[in-house]
């Protein structure tokens, strides 16, 4: 069994005739938390959406190259994309809770898809979920609410809980907190470090400081390519590359 | 028991594909069965009679449709000649004045006006207007007119909102005022689809037979006059439909099928047009 | 000396218009007489609802205050000897018809909808989709003439027959039968309709944020799954659509009329008898009504389905204007 949790191997994909990502090669361990990052139209969130087999949703989507999860390449002609989204959650930039679902019931939508109907058990995984992200005491008087009617970082948490109620293996993050204040953004990166103890993290962000202070791995993508990857302390220590010390002092963004 | 769970979702996630697609095969099949035998029925009544000769009377060899043909065209234009100015003015009022309440109650009540069933307009035509005129040509325009009403305002509106504000902008700086604007400039654009959204209207009305029934009746002869009954294609469909002559129900499917010729002629082509222009 | 000729007529118009202005303290220009004139002719539909309403009102003056409210529970309709009319059974086919035309359209209706816009490849779903919009096109009488002669022997001869060897234990579905009658004319009206609810549903459905469907995917669901949630989450405007349906097929006329049978009768033996509709009746006596009494009657069924049809449609668009609103994320639930 390896020790790495995704194997991304030689990795290209296109929109139609576009192609945004060139022969990508990645290793990633278990429970650490990775870091893709890059500038604007790098080609970061498809590389994250390659992992979960979202990108062939858009039409005229595809790739071609091999994704190994738990050494299984997850576009092998017998896979279905849907047990892999299973295993493989995602939360999104933009938090979007089912309006028209309760806190309880947007929590308990995965399990309850899962064949989970006894009501005890949903009840033990909404609070154990509730209480992994830090919502728990905030809305444990409130979960009949509708899930927006939350702040804009409390739904996120709550988007979070919901990707984790089906107690996937992986944790797919597209920009978790750009879209949050400060406050509700530092709460969360507090909370991705804790669940890289039990968590395969792998986090998409343009904030390369977020990327410093979250990450255990970095990958630094340009242009649709693999420019670096490796620890965070050498990417910020020692970088390897030109460009990719030029992309963390900023000197383009 | 969690591979179970698993295989039972997608069963039923392909069970509901299939089941998807065979209701778009119910809903499909019917209306192709009505296009088919119109085409088939309606084909044999056609000839040169069938053009030229007036509806038969009992007992007469065959008979055509030329005065229904006629007396549809004169009702469908009597009814333009209102319901279209009528239409297009209330289209243009809530294109360009239309960000308000007022506005927004006229166009709900326009929608709801478009949802009165037809037979109640044509009461309602015949309790206004036959005390002055009785059973009329006057009558049933107004009927129909009425039903073209909010079909014309709503596509006159949608046309309208097509056109860029900044046409209406550059216009405004160059000094012309408001409505000279909207009338020479901004109509002018929208002309192709605003004539669409009327031959749209008149697609509908020339359709509709309720109305004409309560409004004017049966008419065997040619046009004699606005305040007499004229003949019309789709109410002679329902009255020759069940008739115990052979040769009335073949002109009934004939104008079937002339009707839906018709129709969907100039539903094909506006669509066709309409979609072009994107 | 042609200057000031020029000048004179101008110089009193603008005099004039100011004098005018300042008497009814407005400004006189173009504008504001055009939008009056129009915004006068766009309130004509107001007018004209008001104006239908009140005629119906006035035409059924002579059988309200012969009938009163008996009117509306009054089960006999007898013009020629007795006089007397009252509308119920009128009501309840209307009522029933639709309910019918309502229970085979909807699922249908659904599954097309979905198939538009979730399932089918989208050149195949822009043809399609055309394609209904312009079924929706066909005028009743056609839909009734093919009732006539092609449905109704369709039914007696293929399924009705078999409905009632499967089901003829039940008193609905026994009975003879003879190929039009309740269910037939549910049938049609369903047919009638199905492009009708169907288009509003596909564009309801498309009006979906794409953010709800990627969330539902990333939790591992299905494609029906994922339709479902699509479901839950429109489910006010599919209400709506509903009820437009229903008010479109309570009004349906000429089609019902050719196949129902128009049988004036409290209650059909079964749901292959003939019934009658309150749209039916007045397509099929009105010209026969000689007397007073007869046309008020008549007018007064008109009037009933008018404020029948007024609820449901009113209902129906603040319903869907409702969840418009929410599916653009303007309003909360």
């Amino acid at each position: 069994m390896s020790i790495y949790k995704i194997e991304i191997e030689n990795l290209n994909a296109w929109f139609g005739s576009k192609q945004v990502l060139k022969n990508i090669n990645i290793k990633i361990k278990d429970r650490v938390v990775t870091a893709i990052i890059g500038p604007s139209g790098c080609g970061k969130t498809t590389l994250l959406r390659c992992i979960n087999r979202m990108h062939e949703l858009v039409p005229g989507a595809r790739i071609s190259g091999k994704v190994f999860f738990n050494g299984v390449n997850i576009y092998n002609n017998g896979v279905d994309p849907v047990q892999i989204r299973r295993k493989i959650g995602m939360v999104f930039q933009k938090p979007n809770p089912f309006p028209m679902l309760s806190i309880y019931d947007n929590v308990a939508i995965g399990p309850k898809l899962n064949g989970i109907n006894d009501k005890r058990t949903l009840d033990s995984i909404v609070k154990r979920s509730l209480i992994l992200v830090g919502l728990w005491d905030e809305v444990k008087d409130e979960l009949n609410k509708p899930g927006t009617s939350l702040s804009g970082g409390q739904q996120q948490r709550l988007c979070i809980a919901r990707a984790l109620a089906i107690e996937p293996e992986v944790l797919l993050m597209d920009e978790p907190t750009s879209a949050l204040d400060p406050i509700s953004a530092s709460k969360i990166e507090t909370l991705i470090r804790k669940l890289a103890e039990d968590y395969t993290v792998i986090i998409v962000t343009h904030n390369i400081q977020q990327a410093a202070r979250v990450s255990d791995y970095i990958a630094f993508l340009y242009l649709g390519e693999l420019v670096e990857y490796g620890a965070t302390k050498d990417i910020f220590e020692k970088p390897k590359k030109k460009l990719t010390e030029e992309y963390i002092t900023g000197k383009f963004s | 028991m969690k591979m179970t769970t698993q295989k039972i979702r997608k069963i039923k996630d392909i069970v509901m594909h299939f089941m998807i697609y065979l209701t778009l095969l119910i809903a499909i099949l019917p209306p192709f069965s009505v296009m088919f035998e119109v085409i088939k029925r309606g084909f044999m009544a056609i000839d040169l009679d069938f053009f030229i000769k007036t509806t038969p009377t009992v007992g007469e060899a065959k008979g055509g449709i030329a005065n229904a043909i006629q007396g549809t065209l004169i009702t469908i234009g009597l009814a333009s000649l209102i319901g279209v100015p009528i239409g297009v003015i209330s289209g243009i009022f809530l294109s360009e004045y239309g960000e308000n309440k007022f506005s927004t109650i006229i166009r709900f009540f326009n929608e709801v006006l478009n949802g009165v069933p037809s037979i109640i307009i044509g009461i309602f035509s015949y309790t206004l207007i036959s005390p002055i005129t009785g059973f009329s040509l006057i009558s049933a325009s107004f009927a129909l007119a009425i039903i073209m009403i909010p079909i014309v305002t709503r596509t006159t509106e949608e046309a309208l909102k097509l056109i860029p504000t900044m046409i209406r902008e550059a216009a405004i700086a160059l000094g012309i005022p408001r409505w000279k604007t909207i009338l020479h400039i901004v109509l002018k654009g929208a002309k192709k689809s605003i004539i669409t959204g009327i031959l749209l209207a008149i697609a509908r009305i020339s359709g509709e037979s309720a109305p004409i029934l309560v409004t004017m009746g049966y008419w065997r002869w040619w046009f004699h006059g606005l305040n007499r009954p004229v003949a019309n294609l789709a109410l002679n469909i329902f009255l020759f439909a069940n008739s115990p002559f052979e040769n009335w129900v073949i002109l009934a499917w004939g104008s079937a099928l002339i009707l839906i010729l018709m129709i969907l002629g100039i539903n094909i082509i506006t669509r066709m047009l309409m979609r072009g222009s994107f | 000396m042609k200057n000031l000729k020029e000048k004179i007529p101008s110089s009193i118009f603008y005099y004039l218009k100011s004098r005018i202005s300042s008497l009814f303290k407005l400004s006189l220009n173009g504008d504001y007489i055009f939008k009056i004139f129009s915004g006068l002719i766009a309130s004509s539909t107001i007018l004209i609802l008001g104006l239908i309403i009140y005629e119906l009102i006035l035409g059924s003056t002579l059988s309200m205050e012969t009938f009163g409210l008996r009117f509306i529970v009054g089960v006999e309709w007898d013009p020629a000897i007795k006089r007397s009319f009252g509308a119920l059974p009128l009501i309840l086919g209307t009522l029933t018809t639709s309910a019918i035309a309502l229970l085979i359209s909807l699922p249908i209706s659904l599954g097309v909808a979905l198939a538009l816009s979730e399932y089918m490849p989208k050149k195949l779903s822009y043809f399609f989709s055309f394609l209904v919009e312009l079924l929706a096109a066909v005028p009743s009488v056609v839909y009734g003439i093919w009732g006539v002669y092609v449905l109704i022997p369709f039914l007696r001869d293929h399924v009705y027959s078999t409905l009632q060897i499967t089901l003829g234990f039940i008193p609905l579905f026994s009975g003879p039968i003879y190929g039009g009658g309740v269910l037939t004319g549910g049938i049609l009206l369903a047919i009638m309709i199905i492009p009708i609810i169907s288009s509003v549903l596909r564009d309801l459905f498309s009006l979906v944020p794409s953010s709800i469907k990627e969330a539902i995917i990333s939790l591992g669901a299905t494609k029906w799954e994922t339709v479902k949630m699509m479901m839950s989450y429109t489910r006010s405007g599919i209400l709506g659509a509903t009820m437009l349906g229903l008010g479109r097929a309570i009004g349906e006329t000429m089609a019902i009329t050719m196949v129902i049978g128009n049988k004036f009768k409290v209650f059909p033996s079964s749901l292959f008898d003939s019934w009658y509709t309150m749209s039916a009746i007045i397509a099929n006596e009105f010209l026969e009504a000689t007397y007073d009494l007869y046309i008020s009657a008549l007018i007064n069924v008109g009037l009933i389905l008018l404020l029948i049809n007024l609820t449901i449609v009113i209902l129906a668009r603040l319903i869907i204007w409702r969840s418009l609103r929410i599916v653009r994320g303007i309003m909360r639930e």
